[in-house]
């Protein structure tokens, strides 16, 4: 397993890769503006598919550059500019109403970092991997599927929701390309070609928001209650 | 053979859609849309026998046909022809005759999404399949375009979307604790993953399980993370409600029963059933909360819904050959019975013009045969006998007898006794209450809205009365099929 004997040079590789695209995360946690938020995803997306060729390296996956190529165009490009479109056609510049301010969400976000630090330690200790990688890849993986949906509690603007929902997904991909690298080519082909089309829909759903409710902030979505 | 039906199974609905963005036609669409709802009903019916004798693997492993899977896509089929039969009728009265072909062309890819899922034998190709129903069945919900169905549609997206990826995640945790057992490249089957199971190490087995079951509960409309169902299945045109209630929800219980049975033969000691059958007993507190005071007639049926999906997973959470009997016979049941309940409410809604209980009255007056179909089908819903799903309901809480978590038999024993008074007093309401004098004429329902009600009723009549000995043998084979005795 590549997790169990990586070289020094690997580990901190994955290590500086893997805390860059949290740290990403936690800077769409801080700030209120829309833009910063994408390009926070783009830059995690970036990082992600850097991860992808690295453990394709030292993993020895030849099918992992091919991943990382697909990631940087698919999440590093794509996605940006479509979610950049919907933007440019919403005229948000900014999260209004936040439930939480940016200071006290990033605190939120520590607390979450913790917890999934406790849960990984507990899953790697009763693996006998406590002292690898897995600790921080579990960690990293749990920590951004909570920002994500903190992220999704938190914010109100439909462009928001959809970036929380794509960095829970990002996080869920960064594991993997640590945990399980061997996983079958087809079902990472699928899962990327799969948010593509999460993300077309999304815009579409934007657009139905816009003409038929007046407004893209889900404060305004309060009509079905009960 | 097999594999023949499975080309015709999947491939009329993809020749409804080509067929409804050629032509363009409403007309054309709906009949295409009928006929291939018509095929894949023939189709689907011999499947449950012909998948006994083992799983029968087709395209390179890929394509699964087993005893549990074709349940679910029988139940699938069932509730796709009852649905297109009522579109035919409903859709005309909508006034969206120029964008009809795209609904029926939706339509037919969100049946043929339900009715791949279950075939899938690779864990994470079902996932995306299951992912791909969301995405289709979002266009429908929003298809009348107001402001309600627009926000019922986003928060539909957004929490089933946000919810299954936790199931993503378990099943990606799921195939790392295989990988530390079998080697870092495997296929990801249900088998392989099933027999590794005992190998694998069971505490992130129980966290991978955890999430898989939140995941794909949210899409099965378990409570606590059902608050997209009501929304969703309100706001959609009635033949959609009833895809969504009827077949929608068990694809997404199928994924949470094939986990389940994993679990099993990981032998994890009591956490896994607790868990689903904790969900279920919430699922059914939810829905009497929000039954007994419940406005809206769509909204009732859909709080109904979380009810019956909370039954099913108290079914197979208790477990053994009874109770995964009992919750297969209940999801078929179901299947025929909430599409009823939509048609009822959608004629219902349509000739008073309001979605509101306690503006209708005098039902029984106005629309005598939907009113007495639908009445019929309440007393059916909440569990009286003579239909089927009473006999259901009691072979679950007989099963739940038995097994070890027998406070739940008796708290969803007081549940559903509540379920029945609040629901059906809101049919008294509805039936009873002397009718508020309209000038307007009501519309004439067509044959169309009328003609799946009876289908519908029929069996379910039988159903209760007479629990054919082939089922039996046949949901012995389910049972083994997810690892037998437990």
């Amino acid at each position: 397993m590549l997790i169990t004997h990586l070289s020094p040079v690997a580990s901190s590789l994955f290590s500086l890769l893997a805390i860059a695209s949290l740290l990403a995360a936690f800077v769409m946690l801080g700030s209120r503006w829309i833009m910063s938020y994408l390009y926070a995803f783009t830059a995690q997306s970036w990082m992600i598919a850097l991860l992808s060729a690295v453990v394709g390296y030292y993993g020895h996956y030849p099918e992992l550059y091919f991943i990382a190529i697909l990631t940087a165009l698919f999440r590093g490009l794509l996605l940006p500019y479509l979610l950049l479109r919907i933007i440019r056609r919403l005229h948000v510049a900014r999260e209004l109403q936040a439930v939480l301010q940016p200071s006290s969400s990033l605190v939120i976000g520590a607390f979450l970092v913790v917890f999934a630090f406790i849960v990984a330690r507990h899953i790697s200790a009763s693996l006998g991997l406590l002292s690898t990688i897995a600790v921080l890849a579990l960690t990293v993986m749990l920590s951004m599927k909570l920002i994500g949906f903190l992220m999704l509690a938190i914010r109100h603007e439909a462009i928001s929701q959809i970036l929380g929902l794509l960095v829970l997904e990002n996080g869920i991909f960064l594991g993997s390309q640590i945990l399980v690298p061997g996983m079958p080519l087809l079902i990472e082909l699928v899962i990327l070609f799969d948010l593509l089309v999460v993300v077309a829909s999304f815009g579409v759903l934007v657009r139905y928001l816009m003409v038929h409710v007046g407004s893209t902030s889900s404060r305004e979505l309060k009509r079905l209650v009960g | 053979m097999r594999g023949c039906l499975l080309l015709i199974l999947t491939f009329s609905p993809v020749l409804a859609i080509i067929g409804s963005l050629v032509a363009r036609r409403p007309r054309v669409a709906e009949h295409l849309n009928l006929a291939a709802s018509i095929v894949v009903a023939l189709a689907a019916l011999p499947l449950p026998f012909l998948s006994l004798g083992g799983p029968h693997l087709y395209w390179d492993g890929y394509v699964l046909l087993d005893p549990p899977g074709a349940w679910v896509l029988l139940c699938v089929a069932i509730v796709y022809l009852l649905s297109s039969i009522y579109a035919v009728g409903y859709m005309r009265l909508l006034d969206e005759e120029p964008r009809l072909y795209v609904f029926y062309a939706l339509f037919a890819g969100f049946a043929l999404t339900m009715l791949v899922a279950p075939l899938m034998n690779n864990v994470g190709v079902f996932w995306i399949t299951v992912e791909l129903t969301t995405l289709v069945s979002t266009f429908l919900v929003g298809f009348e375009r107001g402001a309600e169905s627009t926000e019922a549609a986003w928060k539909y997206i957004i929490i089933v979307s946000a919810g299954i990826s936790l199931a993503l995640l378990g099943t990606i945790l799921f195939y790392w604790a295989g990988s530390l057992v079998l080697g870092p490249s495997y296929d990801m089957t249900w088998s392989v993953l099933g027999d590794a199971a005992a190998r694998m190490n069971p505490t992130l087995l129980i966290l991978a399980f955890l999430l898989v079951l939140v995941g794909y509960g949210t899409k099965a409309g378990l409570a606590p993370m059902h608050t997209w169902l009501p929304d969703a299945h309100s706001e959609g045109p009635a033949p959609v409600s009833a895809m969504l209630s009827g077949a929608l929800l068990n694809t997404a219980m199928l994924g949470i029963v094939r986990f389940l049975a994993i679990t099993d033969r990981a032998r994890l000691g009591p956490i896994p059933r607790a868990a689903l059958v904790i969900l279920g007993i919430f699922s059914l507190f939810i829905a009497v909360l929000f039954i007994v005071r419940q406005e809206g007639v769509k909204r009732l049926m859909a709080y109904s819904s979380v009810e019956h999906m909370g039954i099913m997973a108290l079914g197979f959470g208790f477990g053994g050959p009874l109770g995964v009997a009992a919750a297969l016979y209940h999801m078929l049941n179901h299947s025929l019975n909430k599409p009823l309940m939509f048609f009822g409410a959608g004629n219902v809604m349509r000739s008073f013009g309001t979605k509101e209980i306690p503006k209708i009255g005098g039902v029984l007056q106005r629309l005598p045969v939907t009113g007495v179909l639908w009445l019929a089908g309440a007393v059916a819903i909440t569990g009286a006998p003579p239909f089927g799903l009473f006999l259901s309901e009691v072979t679950i809480l007989r099963a739940g007898m038995s097994g070890a978590n027998t406070w739940a038999v008796f708290v969803m024993a007081v549940l559903l006794v509540v379920i029945f008074v609040g629901f059906l007093n809101h049919f008294r309401h509805m039936m009873f209450t002397p009718q508020i004098p309209d000038p307007v004429e009501p519309d004439r329902l067509s044959f169309w809205c009328i003609a799946p009600m009876w289908l519908a009723i029929v069996p379910l009549l039988v159903f209760g009365l007479w629990w054919p000995q082939a089922l039996w043998h046949y949901f012995g084979a389910v049972d083994h099929a997810l690892g037998g005795a437990t």
